[in-house]
């Protein structure tokens, strides 16, 4: 079918708008890139606090062959996922169950909320002191930031469901555990998914705060190290991979949520 | 003959904190096989827990329901009950929306799945299948709602305003084909709506229901007189007039 010359023109000013964001972002970018190395080239920074992107760039390659950063990443990489998948584990379990016992939940609502708003970098010394210095301690450092807010979404999400839907199962002669499984928890597929999107990056905030205090490896203990040794390159070098990291995981999550709910 | 459904003298009150509210009240109405009553009376009246009553969702505080002359809670029959709303899945396909009771209920075999093709391609939703509720009109997404009622072949069907979320042409559409939809296949409807049009090209017997708490305040037979009577033709029928004034009169009737 042949479009109009006016929707035609639409199309085009569409495709204009969408091509000017993504040039405009990436011009940033590099702008701002640009200005950082110039400014630590002439002096108008202090290169040696603020480094710049080409030292930047050398000190990962560096690091990359003589100091074992890959162990690192990988490390961090680990933790992050092994709290996240844990959180999404037992985050929608303990959803489910307080579903199942409204009684339950109400009993537990003021626990979860004080522990919601605790703030979790106060818990990182005990759990040291409690589990020990270990990955353990790291992987429950990333839960416990994500644990309590994704079972509060989850379940606040479960009860916002039509109950005509619920009583519809109940019509055709279901129970309750019918509508957990044919309402509730298809219906929450896209809330589960936005709430993973939160989490990921929650998680990686809970395992850098763990690497601070309690580790020998990974990004986090590469950062606390580095300022202790006046090493600011080092430093720099891994809050930009966890820029990175943090971005890559959202797109992938972002990817599969695209296909889920297409 | 015993009548299929018989309430006799059903109250029910909700509770709150602020205190009771008696919701229905005296209520004792009968309806025979292969019979088509409807329910009318003001919104808030309580119709949709006498519905709820019925299909044992809720049981009464006094009173007795009997399906052929037994306790609901020991009968066995079949009820269907649909909704005001169509409530289709979108994460499911119309077919598997329409085979929701048979796989709740377990009862997936080879004839009873066979009799839904029939129904979806008796009622123009075969191509529809493997489509999407959103894809569907108004209408078809009500018929479809009808046959996942029907494919777990209830003896008596309880309809719940099923027309009124929808617009005005679709809604005279629509309960025009459910109507001949259930007519066909022969089953026994109790309608509850609080359009009164509706309840007369419909029903075989309208019962007029008061305020809140609901007792009944007639029960009037509709005799149109004309053959293979479908709800549109009933609306033009000339004895229509009458009784919807009739209905009128009783549903305003303060007393």
């Amino acid at each position: 079918m042949a479009e109009s010359f006016f929707q035609q023109q639409y199309l085009r000013n569409q495709m204009k708008k969408k091509n000017f964001i993504r040039i405009m972002r990436i011009l940033l970018f590099f702008i701002f890139l640009f200005l950082w190395e110039i400014s630590a080239r002439l002096g108008w920074i202090d290169s040696f606090i603020f480094c710049s992107p080409s030292r930047i760039g050398s000190t990962f390659i560096h690091m990359l062959l003589y100091q074992d950063l890959l162990n690192h990443i990988g490390i961090t990489l680990f933790e992050t996922l092994a709290s996240f998948f844990l959180v999404v584990l037992f985050g929608v379990g303990i959803s489910i169950l307080l579903w199942f016992c409204p009684r339950l939940s109400s009993i537990l609502e003021p626990y979860l909320v004080v522990l919601n708003s605790l703030p979790k970098s106060a818990l990182a010394p005990l759990l040291i002191v409690w589990l020990g210095a270990n990955m353990k301690t790291i992987i429950v450092a990333g839960m416990s930031v994500a644990i309590f807010g994704s079972i509060i979404s989850l379940y606040t999400g479960f009860q916002e469901i039509d109950q005509d839907e619920l009583k519809l199962i109940y019509t055709l002669g279901g129970g309750k555990k019918d509508t957990l499984f044919k309402v509730v928890l298809p219906a929450s597929v896209p809330f589960l998914l936005s709430v993973m999107k939160v989490n990921i990056g929650l998680c990686l905030v809970g395992v850098v705060i763990g690497e601070f205090i309690g580790a020998k490896q990974g990004l986090g203990y590469l950062i606390i190290y580095s300022s202790q040794v006046f090493k600011l390159d080092w430093m720099l070098m891994s809050i930009v991979i966890l820029c990175v990291i943090a971005m890559i995981f959202y797109q992938i999550l972002n990817q599969i949520e695209k296909l889920i709910t297409k | 003959m015993q009548s299929l459904l018989e309430l006799k003298d059903i109250g029910i009150s909700y509770h709150t904190m602020d205190g009771e509210i008696p919701a229905l009240s005296h209520i004792s109405f009968s309806v025979d096989e292969g019979e088509f009553v409807a329910l009318v009376g003001p919104s808030g009246c309580g119709k949709s827990t006498l519905l709820n009553l019925i299909a044992g969702l809720l049981r009464p505080e006094q009173g007795s329901i009997t399906i052929y002359g037994n306790p609901l809670q020991d009968s066995k029959l079949a009820i269907g009950y649909m909704l005001q709303k169509d409530h289709l899945f979108e994460w499911r396909t119309v077919y598997e929306n329409v085979i929701l009771g048979l796989e709740i209920q377990k009862k997936m075999t080879p004839d009873r799945l066979k009799r839904v093709e029939k129904l979806l391609f008796d009622y123009g939703l075969s191509d529809f299948k493997q489509a999407r509720p959103s894809q569907l009109s108004g209408g078809m997404r009500q018929r479809a709602a009808l046959i996942r009622t029907l494919a777990l072949e209830p003896s008596l069907l309880l309809l719940d305003e099923p027309f009124s979320a929808l617009d005005y042409q679709t809604r005279l559409n629509v309960s025009d084909d459910i109507g001949k939809i259930i007519r066909k296949e022969k089953k026994t409807a109790l309608l509850v709506t609080h359009d009164i049009s509706e309840a007369i090209s419909m029903a075989d017997r309208v019962i007029v229901l008061s305020k809140s708490p609901a007792t009944v305040r007639c029960e009037l037979p509709i005799e149109l007189g004309i053959e293979n009577r479908t709800p549109m033709n009933s609306r033009s029928a000339p004895g229509f007039k009458n009784y919807f004034n009739q209905i009128w009169k009783e549903l305003n009737y303060n007393g």
